[in-house]
Formats: C-alpha cells, structure tokens, sequence
C-alpha cells in the first residue's frame, strides 16, 4: 500500500505513556525516544471522563467500544462514558455547554473546521507537550488542530473528495473501469457515454459549496488567502472553475441538482444506479456498498477527483480529538493517555479495518487491510487543507447560495461569486480584504 | 397610597410572586435583548479574556483582542440597509407568507365552520376527521408536506406525470417554493380556526335565523347579516392570534423550504435564527431581529386594536 507523505508530529519527551506511542510506530520516521519508564506512569492515571463521540451509533460506535475495552486493560482505574451524540447538534451542544461552564464533557470528537473555532474561544486545552501529539499524524489532517502557534487536537479520521464511479455502468457505456476520468473534460466525454450507450445520467454534482472545491482547487483558486488576509472567492481563476462547473450542467453532462435536499438525492440516484458518477467522500462507502440496489464493494470505483487547468485539489475533512478545556489537571493527564491511545498507529489502523474510515495517523496506513481504505488512497493524494481559521466553518453557507444559483438557477458565475465574497467581507472575515 | 398599602398590604403581597415571576421570566430577558441590539457582542467577543491551558497547570489567559463594546444604532443601519443579512427580502416573504396564510386559514375554516354547523349524518366523524391535521406535530409535517413537494420522488409531480403534465421543480424558484410552505401552513393551521369559529356559530341564537327566514331572507342574506356579525368577537380575535403565530412560525418554513432556492424564502425568524446560531453566533444581529420582529407585531396589534375599537368592538 502506498505511504502517505508524513507530516512530522514529533514534539519533545514526555513523560506519561510513551508504550502507547511507541507500540504503533515501527516505522515512523519521527519517533520520539522510547523511553522505558513510561509503564510505571499508565496505572496511577484515574479519571472519569465523558466523550462526546458524533459517529454512526449502529454501524461506527460499537467498535470505539471495543477500542476502549483495550484502552481500559491498560488504564484500568480511568473509565470513559462513551456518550453518541447527533453530529448535527453538536457543535451547538458543546459551545452552550463550553459556555455555561457545565454540562460539557471531557473530550470531544470535533469536525476538523469546528476545532479552530472552539479553539479561538478558548474551549480547548492545549495538547502540546503530551503523548497524544507524539503518534505520527499526516501533515494535512493535523494542521486543522493548530491555532496561534498551539496544537489542541489529533486527527481521528480524515476524508477528502473523490471521484466515485459506477463500474458495471462504465463498461455497459463501452468505458474502460480502470481508467476513470481525470480532468472534467474527459468526465465530459464520460457523461455522454453513459448517455448514449448505458441510458443513464453522466454525474450528479451535489449543489453544495464544500462540492464545489474540487472546481476552484482545479484551477488553483481557494475561498481565501489567509496569508495576506484577501478574500480570493471571485478571484478570476475561481470564476473559471465554477463556470466549468456550470457548464457541465447546461451541457447535460450533470444531472441539474434539486434545490431542496440535492444531497440525498444524489445518494439515491448513484445507490439505484440511475447516475454513473459522483463526487463524494469515504463516509458513504459503507452505505454505497450496503445497499442491494448497487452491486456491492466490486461495482464502486474510486478516483482522485478530475483536474481543472491547474491540476487536481481536494477539500480535506474528517474529525479530531479535543480536550475541553474546563477540567482539572489530573483528568486532563487522563485525557491525554486516552487521545494518544485512540490515535495511536495500532488503533485507527483497528478502526480503519473495522469502518473503512481513513486513519489521520500516517503508520497506520502500513498495518490496514480494509480494501475501502485502499480505494482512497490514490484520492488522499491531491487533498489539501483548507483555511484553518476561527471563522473555516462560516465560509459555506454563501457558498451554499452561490452554488444553488449557478447550477440550479443558471445565475452569472462572476455575480454569484462577487456575492460571497461581500458576505464574507461583512460578516464573516471583516478584517481581511476584498480582492 | 399610605393607608391604601395598610388596608390592602395581603392583596400587594399576593400579587408579589407574580410580579416577580414577571419580571424574571419577561421583562429580564426582554431588557437584555433590547440591550444587546446595541452592541456588537457575538460568541467570539463576550469574554474579557481567553485562557488557553496547557498540561502540567500552565495557564495563559490574553484579554480578548476585541471585546464586545456598545455600537449604539449600527446593527439597526446594517440590517435595514442590507448590509448585513437580507431583511428587506425576508419581511416582504414575511408579509407574503403571513397573508396568504391568514386570508386562507380564515376562509376555509369559515367555509367548513358553516358546513359542520348543520346537522348531517357522519357529522362526529367529519369533526373528527378535520382535526386531525391539529395533532400532528408542525415538524413531522413539515417533513411530510416536502417529501409531497420532492421534485423527484414526491407523490404531486408523481401525479402530474401520471398525467402528462411536465413536473414542476417546486423548490427552484421563489414564489413555488413559498407557495408549497404556504399549503402546508394552511393544511396546519385550519382546524383551529374551524374549531373555534365553530364554537362561534353555536353561540349564535337560532332564533335570529328563524326571523329572519320568516322576513323572506335569502340564505346568503342570513348569513352575511346574522353568521357574519355574531362571529365578530371570535374573528377578531382569532385573526389576530392567527397573524401573530404565522409571522413567527418558524418550522414550516426551516423545514419544508429550508430557506431554498439560495435563502430567498427565508421569513424574519427564520433569518433571526440563523444570525444566532449558524457558526460564531451573533447574539447582536440576532437581537436586533428580534426587536424588530416585536417592534413590527407591537404596531400592527395596536393598529389593529384600535381599527376594532373603532368598529364598537371591546378587546
């Protein structure tokens, strides 16, 4: 399996747990010393603590239980509330509780945008110095976690888009399965095949801004720079990618998305076999590959999303593990050896196996056999981050807007854009400029 | 006042709880909503210092670069000129929304009113029948009336292709779209104005429709001089009920709509909620919706209130 470009994580000794670390990185190549003293530190660490995990309680949550048996062979006096809460709310739920200094738990699975922001308002303990920060994280995923100049998560999973494809569709439309589309001309090409040949739909690209970012990625634009504070939505190269996007629409290439809920529309579509390509992430292989109506694991095919004329981008995503900030030390030390057992190489390697979720820890990836996992890797390649601000979370809903009028109501690509981008100069980013 | 408070302090006393009661749960929060109108605060701002803590007790707290602080009147130029949100869009869908609403909900639960007055077989079952809508939670159906609305899955364009009608994309546009809101309101909303117009047409007495019939009125006659004029109180007063909840019903529209295409079916308090708590909540912005929204219902109630004193009406 092909390695991902490590990031190095490495941060200096310390003192607790550091088997923990070291168990799962036999060929790291930022290790830490491996100190021996570490045993003597895992048994005195006693703790309630309540983790607020958001995964799927039915298929996700039972194999975090598992992880956290093992956890507790090794920590026996530390016990953990594994509490599933609804990913919708609880961005919400942890800021009301953050705020009002009650109610909120110790540690928290947080969508990668939502870290910096909980960090900014300081919610967040800080983790630098601790042995959950010593695993060997990838670069992209973990740079969600830093905040003027601190770390305050690990990656617990991480995602990207790619191209996912119908395979038994691409044959019947005379198209080779091995060799998907790469640039959004050849998806072009690829629609009116499946049209023509196998009487289905070419793509469905879901109306939605996060969507949009392989378009404006390809042509090397991005939604700000945070460099030199300029907000760079309507920036030409963006225009460009979107309009591509708009066009594929026109053309017919695209089914035109339905305003309300074009998301579950297009899982339904691809599910049913009625649209022979997506643009879409991990978490929904387990539900494409599930339902009767698709042909299993075998059909689905997975492809670095097409480029545009600057190459191939795509959105990074995924979830992190964060201490709330609001405890005592002692509990906090707990925290941190439960962290570092949770991402440690061995145990999201166990989880990538069991879910097929990506692990944000680089070593994993050597000890996986998930063949869903595999599927990804090609796609993990040409993920980038995306602005790891306070406000990351707030650029998608004019994006939303933007991208409802341009594939929906076949508005001007140039207006739309414009549009965001003063919805971002007014209430999202108001210290940065305007292009 | 003196002797007063002496002779009557138990009434003062008992009238204490609720004054306090009052004043906690109303006029509290009512003050501190108007307060915060005037200043910029949002979650990102309300603390004086962020602490960031590190393992091993460090603590390092920086007072907050930006503070919340008093703007006086900008958030209220901001709104009203549109450079933050959209009011102007969402009070015209406000407006839109709400009469339609209200014209519909009040003529057809006249209309089922004055049928289910008369006696005829099945008339418990009807009653019955036409109430249930009533009960369903206004969630569940929302979520019922957007799947009958779905472009492509729901039973409507179902039906019209049945047909050989061409489906309409009802969610693409923004007056389609309102309008599938519209008739899930309305679907909502008319039982309790036949119930308690109902309840008005039984307190009619009979006779005056018998003198009437004796006088040669003709039935349209009776009813728009007798049925019309004994249902004042109640009309009046369910209007106004009913113009008050409409402008402030907030799940059909989050729900069936969800504010789409691109926000334009958004009504104020759908607006307002996503001021205060999409991303960094703005409790100013959101504030300021709210004072605007009561200042909107405070003057049409009293404009409506004294249209009815005008007419003889006691409210």
């Amino acid at each position: 399996m092909r390695r991902l470009k490590a990031g190095s994580a490495g941060i200096a000794v310390a003192a607790l747990a550091l088997t923990l670390a070291a168990c799962g990185s036999d060929g790291g190549d930022s290790d830490s010393n491996n100190d021996s003293e570490a045993d003597s530190g895992s048994t005195e660490l006693s703790a309630e603590l309540t983790w607020w995990d958001t995964s799927d309680p039915d298929n996700e949550a039972p194999a975090y239980d598992e992880l956290i048996a093992k956890f507790n062979e090794e920590y026996p006096d530390i016990t953990i509330d594994h509490q599933i809460v609804p990913f919708d709310q609880t961005q919400n739920k942890f800021k009301t509780a953050a705020e009002a200094d009650s109610g909120a738990p110790d540690i928290l699975r947080a969508e990668v945008a939502w870290t910096p922001e909980f960090a900014s308002l300081g919610y967040l303990y800080a983790l630098d110095g601790t042995a959950a920060l010593e695993n060997n994280f990838l670069e992209t995923p973990l740079s969600s976690n830093e905040f003027d100049g601190k770390t305050y998560g690990v990656p617990q999973v991480t995602d990207t888009l790619g191209l996912m494809y119908n395979k038994e569709l691409f044959e019947k439309a005379g198209l080779d399965p091995e060799a998907p589309p790469t640039t959004w001309d050849e998806v072009r090409e690829a629609a009116a095949a499946l049209k023509s040949e196998a009487g289905v739909d070419g793509i469905y690209l879901n109306s939605g801004g996060y969507f949009l970012l392989p378009f404006m990625y390809g042509e090397g634009a991005d939604i700000v720079d945070t460099e030199s504070q300029t907000i760079t939505v309507n920036s030409p190269e963006a225009v460009t990618g979107i309009e591509t996007a708009q066009s594929l629409v026109e053309d017919g290439s695209a089914v035109k998305p339905t305003a309300n809920d074009p998301y579950g529309t297009m899982m339904t579509l691809f599910k049913e076999q009625k649209v022979g390509m997506i643009i879409n992430g991990p978490w929904e292989v387990a539900g494409i590959s599930d339902d009767p109506k698709f042909g299993g694991i075998e059909n689905l095919g997975v492809a670095p999303v097409p480029a545009g004329g600057a190459g191939q981008g795509a959105p990074v995503g995924g979830h992190n593990y964060v201490v709330y900030s609001g405890m005592d030390d002692q509990k906090a030390e707990a925290a941190a050896a439960f962290i570092a057992f949770m991402s440690s190489a061995e145990s999201e390697a166990f989880i990538a196996d069991e879910l097929g979720l990506l692990p944000g820890n680089a070593d994993s990836y050597d000890m996986v056999s998930n063949e869903r996992v595999a599927l990804w890797a090609d796609a993990m390649e040409v993920a980038q981050p995306r602005p790891w601000i306070p406000e990351g979370g707030q650029f998608f809903a004019a994006l939303d807007t933007m991208a409802t009028e341009v594939l929906i109501q076949d508005k001007p690509v140039q207006g739309a854009l414009d549009k965001a981008a003063d919805t971002y100069k007014s209430d999202v980013v108001p210290d940065y400029s305007l292009q | 006042m003196r002797k007063s408070f002496d002779r009557h302090w138990y009434a003062w006393a008992m009238v204490l709880p609720t004054v306090i009661v009052l004043g906690v749960l109303v006029f509290y929060p009512l003050v501190q909503g108007v307060w915060q109108s005037f200043t910029n605060l949002n979650e990102s701002n309300q603390r004086e210092e962020i602490c960031t803590k590190v393992l091993g007790g460090a603590e390092t707290c920086e007072p907050n670069p930006d503070g919340a602080r008093f703007v006086g009147l900008e958030n209220y130029v901001d709104v009203l000129t549109g450079q933050q949100g959209h009011f102007w869009l969402q009070l015209s869908n406000t407006l839109v929304w709400t009469i339609a609403c209200v014209v519909l909900h009040y003529g057809i639960g006249l209309t089922l009113a004055v049928m289910l007055n008369r006696n005829f077989r099945g008339r418990g079952f009807y009653r019955v029948a036409l109430i249930l809508p009533w009960a369903v939670p206004s969630f569940v159906a929302a979520f019922a009336w957007r799947f009958i609305f779905d472009e492509r899955f729901g039973i409507i364009n179902g039906v019209l292709r049945a047909v050989g009608l061409d489906p309409v994309a009802w969610f693409e546009q923004r007056w389609t779209s309102l309008f599938t809101a519209i008739v899930a309101n309305v679907w909502l909303g008319v039982p309790f104005m036949m119930v308690a117009l109902l309840g008005g047409l039984q307190s009619i007495n009979g006779d005056l429709y018998e003198a009437a019939e004796m006088d040669g009125a003709t039935p349209w006659q009776r009813f728009v001089n007798i049925t019309l004029p004994g249902l004042r109180p109640v009309s009046s007063t369910v209007i106004l009920l009913g113009t008050i909840w409409t402008f402030n019903m907030f799940p059909i529209i989050y729900f069936v709509t969800r504010g789409q295409p691109a926000g334009s079916t958004e009504i104020l308090v759908t607006g307002a909620y996503r001021a205060a708590f999409e991303g960094i909540r703005d409790y100013s912005l959101a504030a300021t919706y709210g004072v605007l929204i009561l200042s909107i219902l405070v003057v049409y109630a009293s404009v409506y209130k004294r249209m009815l004193a005008k007419q003889g009406e006691v409210f």
